[in-house]
Parts: structure tokens; C-alpha cells; sequence
């Protein structure tokens, strides 16, 4: 079961929602009903599922609807239509009662502007949540130094947020949506108000938390390079409407349209793809067994001056060269062993090709990549890395 | 040709109207009002003028620090040299109690008007009301209410002083950051939560700033106050403008003055007294 369902959301601002919505049943864009009824058209038709211990990405430009959409997950912003599940609980029918019981316990969320509380000390900030649900001060207290421990605050529990900096207040607001210890964290372009330096630090300190806390988080953001480092699955959205949902790579290397295709031009593309979007099986290997006139052969037939040499259970020793080959035929050696060259560069298939780079300019040998057991899964010769970057990496489509 | 109306005899006749049928209320406030004006200017004059004043001046000193402890002693010797002490102790005592009520009316208003659209649109033209009458025009009703005295005094007082208070209340809750309440929001506050510790809090400088503003204006009214024989300062400057009495004058409008100074400075300290860095 999802954690999250959002099912055939509208969002209408306006007094007559019920002819917005069937304007825009009928096909009608936003800015015509904007001008024909004054009814504003917040979120149209939003469908997605957010599955457990993910971070969801929902990405558009400003005024797309993104901040409003996961306002309706915590109903700050009552949804017009639809309906949204929390653990297959619609919160559209809760009363005043449960929704606070929901946003106390279940979600905490995370702000654009921090939105601290500038006359509570960090602590008492960070502890807040806590308080809301009268958990006693000794308790929440220790719970929210402890929150604050863990995002590097250490030590400044009894200043107030006007003394720290940008990043720094962030992180209160951070600890302050994990001293609750909800299931959920709402994030609402959480870092875009940092300097690029400080967001990027933030981005690995939340992903490094996420290894460990195992959160379900949508996050809201206008950055794709954040959206697609972040997201386990990015939904695009313009105009109200999502117009894709997907991963980081199936977004950049399959845009479901001109609008999400213009979205991802400048995005640093070296950082989403990874190697193993980008490898191949190596056209021909030898095996540390064969000697030395077998292997010769095979690289002859397959045109290769180097070729890599792969255990039985297809793990890489290294790689030989044909002209040693030559000599070692005519001394009749019986093993290859003598000339394998056991430098070989070797990359995991998550690691983004931005990574592969530094190998790849060194030397001329394929980067092997291999999975956890060492065991190969295929190469990523220099070309395909200059491929990458162009976008003609045969990626696209096939 | 426009007809007559008569909105004067109108006026006139619901204020005969609530005259006889309220009295009770209106004994009822005379009693409360009386009690405590008299009680505290009683507090005041009760213990020699030196120990009054030397209270004022620690008061001064552990608000302010030294130079304005000076200033307390200098300008109240003064006050007491022209012979304006109990005068200016009963001004005081009005001026207190005045406040009092202004503010304990004028706050809760002031936050209702921030929460509801409907309440704003009705406080805001009797604010501007409260605050353009002339304010020799309600002394009128207060003295037919209330007699003649300390009473209709305080009561014009307090109702000239209290916008201040409505307004900038309401100003500042409608201040707070619109994030920040969303954020208590999002944390599943109740909204007495959210306006007892987050809202109040935080629009507390606002609200302390439109106090000082009440005191203000209150001090400001005494001395018309003093024509309803509201005794004090007030009824000082009438004599001195009745008889002619320049001396007179000076003493007691100098007492105005720096008894207004003194108040200012006071509710000023205390209104930024614990407010967290910016």
C-alpha cells in the first residue's frame, strides 16, 4: 500500500469551483477560465501514489502548483476535489480533531523561509511539535537537543534563530520536523532560500539522514539538479497539472514533452546518468585460464588490442595487451598470468558518470563496472562517456 | 430644500433613555471606577513624597539605568517644590486606572478584530469615531452618566484612549508572519495554541508600543477631564485658564509634561523588556 494516494485532485480558488471544473473537463486551459469565471485553477487533476521510505520530488516552475499540491497532503490548503489517503485514511473527511492529530503525529513539514518561532530559543523551536502534543518540557527538551544534535546544531539550544545563519536556521527547521518523529516530512522548497554552497551541503546532510531515518518525504522544488539528486521519483508539474512522474533518469532520457524536455536542458546531465545506463557488454573477453595463442586469437577476431580478463565467476583480473600476447605465443608460455595489468579502473553501476571522468582521462583502458561482489556487469569505454554528455548516448528512446 | 432632522434630541433622548433604565449599570461602574481611582491615588499620596519618590527612582533605575533615575529625581523634586505633588499623584492614579481599563477592553478587541473580518469592519469606524469626536462632546453624556467628579473623568478617558490599543493589537497579530502561523499549523496546534504562544508573543512589541500610545493619550485627556472635576493636574490647568494664572499655568502644565515623559519612557522599557535579537 502507498503511503501517500493522491486521487484526482483539483484545487479552485474561487466561489464557483463547479464551472471551473467543468471548463476544464472540457479541455479549457487555466488562463481562459481565469478570465472568463475569476475562478483560479490552483492544481488540476493531481494523481500520484508517494510509496514508503522515498523522497518524492514535485518539481515546476513558480506558480505551477507544486507548493499548493503538498499543502493538500496536510490540508493547510483544503482540496476542492479528490481525494487524499494517508496510510489509507482519506483525510478529506477528518474533523478539525483528527487532521490535528494527523499533522501532530503523522507529518511534520519543513518551510521555504524557515518559518521559525523568532521569541523561542532553538530548542524550544526545535521541540515544538513536542509541545503541541504536551509532551512534558523535560522530555521534549531533551528530545529536541537530541534533534538538533543530529542535524550539527550542537551547543546552540539556547540562542534564538535571529543569532544563526540562513543555513543554520534551516537546519532548526529541519531538526524541528524531526523531533516529532513523524512517518512523513513535508518539504516546501526547503533549501531554495540557501547560497548554492550551503544547499548543496544541506541536500547530502538530508539524504544522509534519509539513508538512516528511512522517511517518506515529498519535496517541493524548482531546481531540477535538486530534484533529480533528491528524488527516487520526480513528478513534473505546469500549469496545476503534473505532466510526468518518474525517476531522475527516466525524466531526463524520455521527456514526456516539449515542456519537460526544455525543463531539462541545462540540467548537468554527468550527475543524473549513471554508469549503468550507460555501459555495454565489452565485445569480446578472455579468460584467466585461456593461454596465451586462445586469447590472441579472440581479440584478432574481435579487432581488440586490449581485452579484459574475467575469472569464472566473471570477476575482472585486469587487462593484456595484444602485443605482449605475441611474445608470450612466441615463447610458447603456457599462462597468461605474466602480463595482466591489474589497474583497472572499476565503478559501481549507481555511480553518476560525473564520477567516471577522472578514471576515464588517465587511460585508455574501459571503466569496469562492477556490482558488489565484484563481479562484472559491463564497461563504459571513454567514448560513451563523451556520448553522455552530448545526449546521443543511445540512451534516448532505446 | 433639505428636511430637518433631529439628530440632536435624538442623541439627547437616548441618553435620557439609558439614563433611567441603566442606572444600575451605570452605579455599578461609578462604584468600581471611584473605588479604585481612590484607593490607588491613596496608595500614592499615603507615604511622604520622598519615599513615593524614591520607588520611582529604583523603579527608573532597574528599567532604564542611571541617567534616567536622574532625570526621575530632578523632575519629581521639582514637581513636589511647586507644590503639584498630589496633584500630579491623583493625575497619576486616573491616568493608571484609565489604562487599565483601556487596554483590558481595547486587546481583546483588538484580537477579535485580527480574526474576523466582520468584527474589523464594525470596530473600525467607531474607532475613528472614538478618536475625532471632540473631546469636549462625550465629557457631555459622561457627566450626565456618571455626575460630576473622578469618574465621568476616568470613563472619557479611558474611552478617548483606548483606539490605540484595538488598533495596533490588531495590527500586530496581523503582522505575525503568515509562514510562521502556518508552520504551528502544519504542526497540529489548536488555535488558542497558536494565538496564546505564537501570535500574542510575537506581536507583543506592537501591542506594548500601542499601550504607550493609551498612556499617551490618556494624560493628554485628564487635563479636559479636569473640567468634569476629575480633580489632579487636569482641574490645576482649568482653574490657571479660568483665573488667568500664568503661574499657575507653568506649575501645573510642567507637571503634565514630565509626568508624560516619566510614563513614556517607563512603558517603553517595559515594552521591549525581554524581546529576543532580531
Amino acid at each position: 500500500m502507498s503511503k501517500i494516494r493522491v486521487d484526482g485532485v483539483y484545487k479552485i480558488f474561487g466561489d464557483d469551483p463547479d464551472t471551473a471544473l467543468k471548463m476544464l473537463k472540457e479541455g479549457a486551459s487555466k488562463a481562459e477560465i481565469q478570465e472568463k469565471t475569476g475562478q483560479v485553477v490552483g492544481v488540476n487533476n493531481a494523481s500520484f501514489n508517494v510509496e514508503e521510505g522515498e523522497i518524492f520530488v514535485i518539481m515546476g516552475l513558480s506558480g505551477s502548483g507544486k507548493s499548493t499540491v503538498v499543502r493538500l497532503l496536510n490540508r493547510l490548503i483544503e482540496p476542492t476535489y479528490g481525494t487524499v489517503e494517508i496510510d489509507g485514511e482519506d483525510i478529506t473527511k477528518m474533523n478539525p480533531e483528527q487532521l490535528r492529530a494527523l499533522r501532530s503525529r503523522k507529518m511534520s513539514m519543513v518551510f521555504q523561509r524557515f518559518a521559525l518561532f523568532p521569541h523561542r530559543t532553538v530548542v524550544e523551536n526545535a521541540s515544538y511539535g513536542l509541545e503541541v502534543h504536551r509532551v512534558p518540557e523535560a522530555e521534549r527538551i531533551e528530545r529536541g537537543s537530541e534533534s538538533l544534535k543530529r542535524v550539527g546544531l550542537e551547543g546552540w539550544d539556547n540562542n534564538y534563530p535571529g543569532e544563526l545563519s540562513g543555513g543554520m536556521q534551516q537546519r532548526v527547521g529541519l531538526a524541528r520536523a524531526l523531533a516529532v518523529d513523524s512517518d512523513i516530512m513535508l518539504m516546501d522548497e526547503a533549501f531554495s532560500a540557501l547560497d548554492p554552497l550551503i544547499r548543496r551541503e544541506m541536500q547530502d546532510q538530508l539524504l544522509g539522514l534519509q539513508s538512516e531515518l528511512k522517511k517518506t518525504i515529498v519535496f517541493i522544488t524548482h531546481d531540477l539538479n535538486e530534484a533529480m539528486k533528491l528524488g527516487d521519483h520526480i513528478a513534473v508539474m505546469r500549469d496545476g497539472a503534473i505532466v510526468q512522474i518518474g525517476t531522475a533518469e527516466d525524466i531526463l532520457t524520455n521527456p514526456a514533452d516539449d515542456y519537460v524536455a526544455s525543463f531539462i536542458e541545462d540540467v548537468d546531465r554527468t550527475r543524473v546518468i549513471i554508469a549503468s545506463s550507460v555501459m555495454r557488454n565489452p565485445r569480446e573477453t578472455v579468460g584467466a585460464a585461456d593461454g596465451p595463442t586462445v586469447a590472441l586469437r579472440k581479440m584478432k577476431d574481435a579487432q581488440l588490442s586490449e581485452c579484459l580478463v574475467l575469472d569464472r565467476d566473471r570477476k575482472v583480473v585486469g587487462v593484456v595487451r595484444d602485443d605482449d600476447l605475441a611474445r608470450l605465443s612466441r615463447e610458447r608460455a603456457e599462462s597468461i598470468e605474466s602480463v595482466i595489468n591489474t589497474d583497472v579502473p572499476r565503478s559501481a553501476p549507481d555511480a553518476p558518470i560525473a564520477d567516471l571522468y577522472a578514471a576515464a582521462a588517465e587511460t585508455t583502458i574501459p571503466i569496469v563496472i562492477e556490482n558488489e561482489d565484484g563481479r562484472m556487469l559491463g564497461i563504459v569505454p571513454r567514448v560513451s562517456l563523451l556520448a553522455a554528455l552530448s545526449g546521443e548516448d543511445g540512451t534516448n528512446g532505446s | 430644500m433639505v428636511p430637518e432632522i433631529p439628530l440632536g434630541r435624538w442623541v439627547a433622548d437616548l441618553v435620557d433613555f439609558l439614563r433611567d433604565n441603566l442606572a444600575f449599570l451605570f452605579d455599578a461602574i461609578t462604584w468600581t471606577i471611584s473605588g479604585l481611582v481612590s484607593g490607588l491615588q491613596w496608595a500614592f499620596n499615603f507615604p511622604p513624597s520622598l519615599v513615593t519618590i524614591a520607588l520611582f527612582i529604583l523603579l527608573a533605575f532597574w528599567l532604564r539605568g542611571a541617567p534616567f533615575a536622574l532625570y526621575t529625581l530632578l523632575a519629581f523634586l521639582l514637581i513636589d517644590s511647586v507644590g503639584m505633588w498630589q496633584a500630579t499623584m491623583d493625575t497619576l492614579a486616573l491616568v493608571l486606572i484609565a489604562t487599565l481599563f483601556a487596554v483590558a477592553i481595547g486587546v481583546p478587541v483588538g484580537i477579535l478584530a485580527a480574526r474576523n473580518a466582520l468584527v474589523h469592519a464594525i470596530v473600525r469606524p467607531i474607532l475613528d469615531f472614538m478618536q475625532t469626536l471632540p473631546v469636549f462632546i462625550y465629557l457631555l453624556p459622561a457627566i450626565m452618566f456618571f455626575g460630576i467628579g473622578t469618574v465621568p473623568g476616568a470613563v472619557a478617558t479611558l474611552v478617548f484612549a483606548m483606539p490605540p490599543a484595538v488598533r495596533l493589537t490588531n495590527l500586530g497579530i496581523r503582522q505575525v508572519d503568515a509562514e510562521v502561523v502556518e508552520a504551528a499549523h502544519a504542526f497540529g496546534a489548536t488555535p488558542n495554541q497558536i494565538l496564546f504562544r505564537v501570535q500574542f508573543p510575537l506581536a507583543l512589541p506592537t501591542i506594548m508600543a500601542g499601550i504607550n500610545q493609551v498612556i499617551m493619550l490618556a494624560l493628554s485627556m485628564v487635563v479636559i477631564a479636569g473640567m468634569a472635576g476629575a480633580g489632579g493636574l487636569g482641574s490645576q490647568v482649568v482653574r490657571s485658564v479660568s483665573t488667568v494664572n500664568i503661574g499657575l499655568g507653568a506649575e501645573s502644565g510642567i507637571s503634565v509634561v514630565i509626568l508624560a515623559i516619566f510614563l513614556d519612557r517607563v512603558s517603553e522599557a517595559l515594552s521591549t523588556r525581554g524581546q529576543p535579537p532580531a
